[in-house]
């Protein structure tokens, strides 16, 4: 909602102490019994008003299916904000914060619980004045999308004319599970919710990072030059998690780690690491760039011979004996759903032409890590051509996403002594070290944003379609060949086929 | 780890911490400014704290200089903290005694980090000499003082003021940051209508009152009035009179504040007090100067229209009412101005 005071004689750009308050407003939260809402979105809450940085009268109702009251539900609430949260709690400002929640109890298909949640929110306006801002954050599974997006609208929750605030609803990844079904829920979102009112959350991509990432690379002079095809020679991008599928069988058997992780997290990584300069933090700046690069995305023509899959084996991981995916709960035994993917891709533009970009993503990997790696050309060399080529490296510059945020530079240094041997050293810095200790976590920035209506980093559905565009000739050349994924141990770095994939190419995988 | 050293000197002190990284692996990794504490003897651990609690947000190495008696005979002593006794930074503690109870610039040179920016606070309160005179202030890019410690605040802030240059700051203006985002807030919602008086209450004692106010009443071009109530060094209530009504925010606890609009349910918002910890980690999240706050002490504090200073307290501290004196001839000289709202009469100590 547009203020209605923009000349509002107390801001001024000069003054960045006075950081902007959201409306008062209330958060829908669907999926409350979840391990995000728990763990993560409650907290958070909990600690911008603990910063006093949540709008006056902020009311937070959940939804859902238990039988609670409000009060039962505020002591959900205060157990894990007691447990979770990052700022110590403080029992004035605890009070203040639950006195605006609410519970309703219901199911997504019933039409009384809407009308119990409009009576709640309607109640919050007037007695509590939140003003008829209601967000709605569907912390749930996507197929429940159609039903709560088509239900809120009917009930006249969602936005319509004679709102009198603004409506903003919250999804998080997957985006659908192909560019197809991407394509139909977005058309179910975007006809209840107009497109700059929903809000896409990949929430292992906070703001933070993408910000990271962007400094690095446009707010210095040194990397930007050699950032090309001119001096780059290959870019791996990985996440890696060093646990299984745990409870998420449900979620998981048929959708795998390409759909789960590159179609969404990768592949904004990879727009990030390559896109042009942005005019502005902006959100069509943004994300024009990023779809730009999107766009210029090719695939192989080999879809087989640049991709691997893995699926993990039981075995010892670093002391503990694990499960192999097929005797996970609710696993079938003849599951083709990857736990591993590797897979090419190039940049057809001018900058990155010739230079082949390398996403791999897993579970029960070495460890959990997550960074993209620029390898850069091999130097000549003359000088020190006494080495052997094998010895010295490449320069590489490791963007490390987690955990540990950071920035590493591999460089050659001259060993101690009086020949000239080259060998090579790290330089590293983290974020960790230098500031964020105690910054304010991904969560809280999200909240904030979606309240104060600041969309720009998060993906748009054109990215998302594009990014779907990407994977979707791999799925299809998947299901189509009835690719089995290799096995591979848990604890290692995936399957032989992945080393071969860069080995055709003449290169290896960094161990992360 | 904490290494102390006796009648030393700050080359034996860098050297020392050469070793110190040598031997056990303590690492200064990206260190983003030094952070000068210019200490009275006697209670500056609560300083550090405060430091040790930010440098988690700001790495930093801190050197905290303590000024002992000049009538001792000239020595240094220096404690060095490293690794889990100091937070996310190293610690130098410099005790001066004689003509090192100073602190100059060539004390520190050496132990300052090449390239990275100086931040000086002083946590006692105002320096009595200017602060970019002495000359380790000379080089800070950033100097942190607390009128709060002063008694009379009105007199501190024209002291403040007029020896203010680009990067000074003062933490009773960070004190007050929550309060004028929320404010800013509530003027972003609120229909544009002319405020005709904005009136802060609190202790007359807390410079953050005095420049909350007249903040408030340059930006908006009102005229501001003062209502200092005896306690605790804290704003209890700023009210923003317009022609609709009054906009009312009001704390009368720790934590909670209350707002009041014309045509609205009052409205909670949580806005705990800050401590020390919370303000210093925000002073240093930025080390250019703060325009802002450079125009409120200096430009605000002379050009701002006080309708009245009421002062419930008893009588008016000096430095108040020399204030009063100079601001209300101006007022009366302008002329156009609408009339308080209120009837009291200018100055007037009210029960």
């Amino acid at each position: 909602m547009p203020d209605k005071n923009p000349r509002n004689p107390l801001r001024d750009p000069r003054d960045r102490r006075l950081v902007r308050v959201a409306a008062p407003s209330a958060l829908v939260l669907f999926g409350v019994t979840g391990d995000l809402a728990k763990k993560k979105l409650l907290p958070a809450m909990y600690d911008l008003a603990n910063r006093g940085l949540l709008p006056p009268s902020f009311g937070l109702v959940g939804f859902g299916r238990r039988d609670w009251s409000h009060e039962e539900f505020r002591d959900v609430v205060r157990e894990s904000v007691e447990t979770y949260a990052r700022t110590p709690f403080q029992e004035d400002v605890w009070r203040q914060f639950s006195s605006g929640i609410r519970f309703v109890r219901g199911e997504f298909d019933e039409d009384k619980s809407y009308e119990a949640l409009k009576a709640t929110l309607k109640e919050l306006d007037v007695h509590y004045g939140t003003r008829g801002n209601h967000a709605f954050y569907l912390s749930i599974p996507p197929k429940a999308f159609e039903t709560v997006c088509q239900q809120l609208a009917d009930h006249g929750l969602a936005h319509h004319e004679k709102a009198s605030g603004w409506r903003r609803v919250v999804i998080e990844k997957p985006f659908g599970h192909d560019l197809e079904s991407a394509a139909e829920l977005n058309a179910i979102v975007e006809r209840v919710f107009p497109a700059d009112s929903v809000f896409r959350i990949d929430h292992y991509l906070g703001k933070e990072t993408v910000q990271n990432i962007l400094a690095l690379r446009f707010a210095n002079q040194m990397f930007e030059p050699l950032w090309n095809n001119r001096f780059v020679d290959h870019v791996q991008i990985t996440m890696a998690e060093d646990i299984g599928i745990g409870s998420r069988a449900g979620y998981y058997d048929g959708v795998g780690a390409a759909r789960d992780v590159i179609q969404n997290h990768l592949l904004q990584l990879l727009a990030l690491t390559t896109m042009e300069e942005p005019l502005s933090f902006q959100a069509h700046h943004m994300r024009s760039e990023k779809a730009k690069v999107l766009a210029s995305v090719v695939v192989p023509g080999d879809l087989a011979a640049s991709s691997a899959l893995g699926q993990y084996t039981a075995g010892l991981q670093g002391g503990q004996q694990v499960r192999a995916f097929h005797e996970e709960q609710d696993i079938p035994a003849d599951s083709r759903t990857e736990t591993y993917a590797a897979l090419r891709l190039d940049i057809n533009n001018r900058r990155w032409a010739g230079v082949p970009f390398y996403l791999r993503a897993g579970k029960r990997l070495g460890r959990r890590v997550t960074e993209i790696a620029v390898q850069f050309k091999r130097s000549p060399n003359l000088l020190f051509e006494d080495n052997g080529h094998e010895d010295l490296g490449q320069n590489v510059i490791v963007i490390r996403i987690q955990p540990d945020e950071g920035v590493t530079i591999r460089l050659g240094s001259k060993v101690p002594g009086t020949q000239s041997e080259i060998r090579d050293v790290t330089m590293d810095f983290g974020y960790g070290h230098a500031f964020t200790e105690s910054s304010p976590e991904a969560y809280e920035r999200l909240i904030l944003d979606v309240l104060l209506g600041e969309p720009p980093l998060f993906p748009d559905h054109e990215e998302v379609e594009l990014s779907w565009r990407i994977l979707d000739p791999f799925e299809e050349c998947w299901a189509q060949q009835e690719t089995m994924p290799e096995p591979y141990a848990p604890g290692s770095w995936g399957p032989a086929g992945a080393d071969e994939l860069l080995a055709r190419d003449g290169r290896v995988w960094r161990r992360p | 780890m904490i290494v102390s050293m006796e009648n030393t000197t700050t080359s034996a002190i860098e050297k020392k911490l050469h070793q110190l990284r040598d031997q056990h692996g303590v690492v200064t990794l990206g260190r983003v400014l030094t952070l000068v504490i210019l200490a009275q003897a006697g209670h500056s651990e609560a300083a550090l704290e405060a430091a040790n609690f930010a440098s988690h947000e700001h790495p930093c190495r801190i050197i905290m200089h303590v000024a002992h008696s000049t009538a001792d005979s000239t020595r240094l002593d220096a404690q060095l903290r490293m690794g889990g006794d100091a937070g996310a930074s190293e610690v130098i503690l410099l005790h001066g005694y004689g003509e090192l109870a100073v602190p100059t610039e060539t004390l520190f040179s050496a132990l300052l980090l090449p390239d990275a920016p100086i931040v000086a606070w002083w946590p006692h309160g105002v320096p009595r000499s200017s602060p970019t005179t002495t000359s380790i202030a000379g080089i800070a890019h950033r100097r942190i003082t607390d009128s709060a410690r002063d008694v009379d605040a009105f007199r501190t802030l024209e002291d403040l003021s007029s020896r203010y240059v680009p990067g000074d700051t003062d933490l009773a203006w960070t004190r007050v940051t929550n309060w004028r985002i929320q404010l800013a807030a509530v003027l972003d919602q609120a229909a544009p209508a002319p405020v005709r008086e904005v009136v802060v209450e609190g202790a007359g004692r807390s410079p953050s009152v005095v420049l909350l106010g007249v903040w408030l009443a340059t930006r908006l071009d009102a005229e501001v009035s003062f209502i200092n109530a005896p306690g605790p060094r804290r704003l209890d209530r700023v009210t923003l009179v317009r022609d609709d009504g009054e906009i009312v925010l009001e704390r009368p606890g720790r934590a909670v504040a209350v707002l009041r609009q014309p045509g609205q349910p009052d409205q909670q918002v949580a806005m705990p007090v800050r401590d020390l910890n919370g303000c210093l980690a925000e002073e240093l999240r930025r080390l250019d100067p703060d325009e802002v706050y450079g125009e409120v002490l200096t430009t605000g504090l002379r050009d701002v229209r006080v309708a009245r200073i009421v002062d419930t307290a008893g009588e008016m501290l000096p430095g108040a009412a020399a204030f009063l004196a100079a601001h209300g001839g101006e007022r009366e000289h302008t002329g156009e101005l609408p009339s308080p709202v209120s009837t009291t009469v200018r100055g007037e100590a009210d029960a």
